[in-house]
């Protein structure tokens, strides 16, 4: 490509990152506690402590994916287009399990009936293993290379999405977002939950790392488009034997910095590895879906810019702000309703 | 094969649609409330008031959890189902959406998290910013998926590229300003505040029936009537307005609303017809004479354009086909809208009207018209009104520009919108159930006897 990087289309192709980077971190962790809840909580106290520790803000979290599908929509329509369609049965069963788990959080504790409860804590748990697993698949694919056609719509059918690779890259988005919610539980809960994540947290990070290695190199003898994401995912994997030292340490705090990290350096490395394309076609590398044949127009990239420039500090500093609010660790005695 | 699978993805995106908007009207006028409600209570440190912001505020996050969860789907379903129109709208219609989680999404959400969980963790004037927040998240939600939605209805600010073959945005500020979003946002607060008094005053008035938690109950249903009241003339005004500018840039729209024929002038206003669409007339038709004029352009004799002179325009424009949404869903669909909104004026009016009295809970014929004929009027309005405004487009998807046939995604085969659209819609049948059994728990529940913002905190948390 001559166009350079110094354009709008790979400004916005950055921002997605960016987004995506945002939604895997901080919904990350939300996925995780929904997974480890059955797990951890062993009574509806300790239920609702896992449940309490992201329920200020993990609506909060979810609109990263709204504002990264958005952009996607805005900035490059034929990529919103074609993978959207493309991956329409994945994204269905993302979307159940995404509505069953944000109506689960806030009806769950509104009837004292345990089978109502233990209904939700289900429905939370599903409702967290699809997205978390299935965006893995999803993020596979793009960097796999998926059968796009002459006209850039993707023909592979819903089976050829379930290949090996993808899958694998589905198991290791699934244990990273585990380890990721158990981290951020050692955080943010007190008593025998904290205990019970901390405890977790360290089986849970050798196997994660385990996994990520193996995706790792799969990776790089998948993957022959785009630019070399260079050292980045071996990078990632290191940075998860980091953490297995911390938690083995008892450094929580800075596990979860880590494992943070690793999302950040797989997204990037994931990216990285696609950039100029946006989906690359298995089919003839000519029909692949790039930042410059898949993007709006250069007015459309402008506006969004500006708005993007001015809203999305705006919206780091408010988030912030309420993780600062509720920066204290839950405990049973904050969930206990006091007798009237 | 592929015209079955744009007719399941058409009822798809009816059903969803419809759905999530039995929801949000209430959201955008309860958190006006609540923020009223609690702001209140902070100036006169009546914890009557505070005990109003945590019974409705309950309510209120009853019904949020489902607006929130149905609106991700529809962000999601232009890709999936519609394929081909979002690469042909996506450099206008894209941004819109992507402002809306950024600008109002991210609001709603972070502060309606703070209102929940911040009852002791916050300072009381904070707290009650925060849901003043959450209602101008909901506001800005509404005017930018609006954005969206009125650029389909009466495209302006774009150019079409003929190298491309896609819509490009042309002047940001045109279709940031038109005049068909400036008629519908309005119109879309206004059945916000309408939907959430008639839904807030049945509460109030079965409470008011049962003669328990009075003090609270007269004081909402007074709360109710107003904004009932507001809300419903504020509908009718700006849906007064919307027809004028609906008769100017869709007149199709219009004629067929009124299953016009010919050209009138005047213009009669139909009150009951029964179509003949083979012949192209009605077979029974009762009118108001001149009403149709008036409504179109404030006078009694101007001229009203019909179905067949619209559809010969059409043909000669646009080649040949039929360009005639149907008729039977529009005309009623406009009638079952027009006659819910002048029953929510009457019920508004009248709640007013003996709150001022001092009699509002001395009315039971009151009461029961509040509670089953207002909460009803609510639904059916809102839903009929956005079935009429979306079909009373087609056959075109953008108006004018991109008919509707063909924008559905190539490659998604019958059966996958079969299944999104059974999935979809069993789903939302099950939601439906815990959303109205928690509702009405809570509502007959009633207020509790708190006294202080800690007392409220305990029964927020998950």
């Amino acid at each position: 490509m001559d166009q350079g990087i110094l354009n709008l289309e790979t400004l916005w192709f950055v921002l997605i990152a960016v987004l995506w980077t945002g939604f895997f971190f901080l919904e990350g962790f939300d996925f995780g506690v929904g997974i480890l809840l059955p797990f951890i909580g062993k009574d509806d106290d300790e239920r609702r402590v896992v449940i309490n520790t992201i329920g200020p803000t993990w609506d909060g979290n979810e609109v990263w994916l709204l504002t990264a599908g958005g952009a996607m929509f805005a900035a490059f329509p034929i990529w919103y287009a074609t993978m959207f369609s493309g991956f329409y049965l994945a994204l269905f069963l993302i979307l159940i399990g995404l509505i069953v788990r944000g109506v689960a959080f806030e009806y769950r504790s509104k009837s004292p009936s345990s089978e109502w409860r233990r209904t939700w804590d289900g429905a939370i748990f599903v409702g967290s293993v699809l997205p978390a697993f299935l965006f893995g698949v999803a993020f596979g694919n793009l960097v796999r290379g998926v059968q796009i056609d002459a006209a850039g719509e993707y023909v592979g059918g819903f089976w050829a999405l379930l290949n090996p690779y993808s899958l694998l890259m589905g198991v290791a988005s699934l244990i990273l977002f585990t380890l990721h919610g158990a981290l951020f539980l050692s955080l943010k809960s007190k008593g025998v939950v904290c205990d019970r994540a901390m405890e977790v947290a360290r089986p849970l990070s050798i196997a994660t790392a385990g996994v990520l290695a193996l995706a790792m190199v799969w990776s790089y003898v998948q993957t022959d488009s785009g630019v070399v994401p260079g050292l980045l995912p071996i990078a990632a994997v290191a940075l998860l034997g980091v953490v297995i030292w911390l938690t083995y340490a008892k450094l929580f705090a800075w596990a979860f910095v880590f494992t943070g990290l690793t999302i950040v350096t797989v997204v990037a490395a994931i990216f990285i590895g696609m950039y100029p394309n946006v989906m690359t076609s298995t089919i003839d590398p000519a029909y692949s879906l790039t930042v410059f044949n898949a993007s709006s127009t250069t007015m459309t990239l402008q506006i969004m810019s500006i708005v993007a420039l001015i809203f999305v500090p705006i919206v780091l500093v408010y988030q912030s702000w309420s993780y600062w609010v509720f920066r204290k660790r839950v405990g049973p005695e904050d969930v206990r309703t006091p007798a009237h | 094969m592929e015209d079955l699978a744009l007719l399941l993805a058409r009822w798809q995106f009816g059903i969803v649609t419809v759905y999530h908007w039995l929801f949000v009207p209430i959201t955008l006028g309860i958190t006006w409330m609540v923020a009223i409600m609690e702001t209140t209570w902070l100036y006169t440190k009546n914890p009557v008031y505070l005990r109003m912001t945590k019974f409705w505020g309950k309510l209120m996050l009853i019904n949020f959890a489902i607006g929130v969860v149905t609106g991700i789907v529809q962000e999601f379903q232009f890709g999936m189902n519609w394929s081909t129109y979002s690469r042909f709208v996506g450099d206008i219609f894209g941004a819109p959406l992507a402002i809306e989680a950024l600008l109002a999404f991210f609001i709603e959400s972070t502060f309606l998290g703070l209102w929940i969980f911040g009852w002791k963790k916050l300072r009381p004037t904070v707290h009650a910013i925060t849901i003043w927040l959450v209602a101008f998240g909901t506001m800005a939600s509404a005017f930018w998926i609006l954005v969206a939605g009125s650029w389909m209805q009466y495209p302006v600010g774009y150019v079409l590229n003929p190298e491309t073959g896609r819509a490009e945005m042309d002047n940001f500020l045109e279709i940031i300003t038109s005049k068909m979003l400036w008629a519908q946002f309005p119109h879309t607060i206004f059945v916000g505040f309408a939907t959430a008094g008639s839904l807030m005053l049945g509460v109030s008035a079965w409470h008011l029936m049962k003669k328990q938690h009075l003090e609270v109950m007269r004081k909402s249903a007074a709360f109710a009537s107003v904004a009932l009241l507001i809300g419903s003339l504020g509908v009718a005004l700006t849906g007064h307005w919307l027809g004028q500018v609906m008769v100017e840039v869709q007149p199709m729209k219009m004629a067929a609303a009124e299953a016009l024929w010919e050209d009138e002038q005047p213009a009669s206003f139909s009150l009951f017809a029964v179509g003949d669409k083979e012949n192209n007339r009605n077979a029974v038709n009762v009118v108001i004479p001149s009403g149709l004029s008036l409504l179109s352009c404030n006078n009694l004799d101007c001229e009203v354009r019909g179905i067949n002179s619209l559809q010969a325009e059409m043909v000669e424009n646009h080649g040949p086909g039929d360009y005639i949404p149907n008729l039977f869903v529009t005309y009623w669909g406009f009638r079952a809208m027009v006659g819910a909104g002048s029953l929510m004026i009457l019920i508004g009016a009248l709640g007013v009207w003996f709150y001022l009295r001092g009699t509002l809970a001395k009315h039971r014929w009151f009461l029961l018209l509040a509670l089953w004929g207002g909460i009803a009027a609510g639904f059916v309005g809102n839903a009929t009104g956005w079935i009429f405004t979306e079909l009373g487009r087609q056959p075109w998807v953008v108006y004018e520009v991109l008919l509707t046939r063909g924008t559905n995604s190539p490659t998604v085969p019958a059966l996958w919108v079969w299944i999104s659209l059974i999935g979809f819609s069993v789903l939302y049948a099950i939601l439906a159930v815990p959303a109205v059994y928690l509702f009405v728990k809570f509502a007959k529940a009633g207020p509790g006897e708190e006294t202080s913002n800690a007392d409220v905190a305990a029964s927020m948390v998950y």
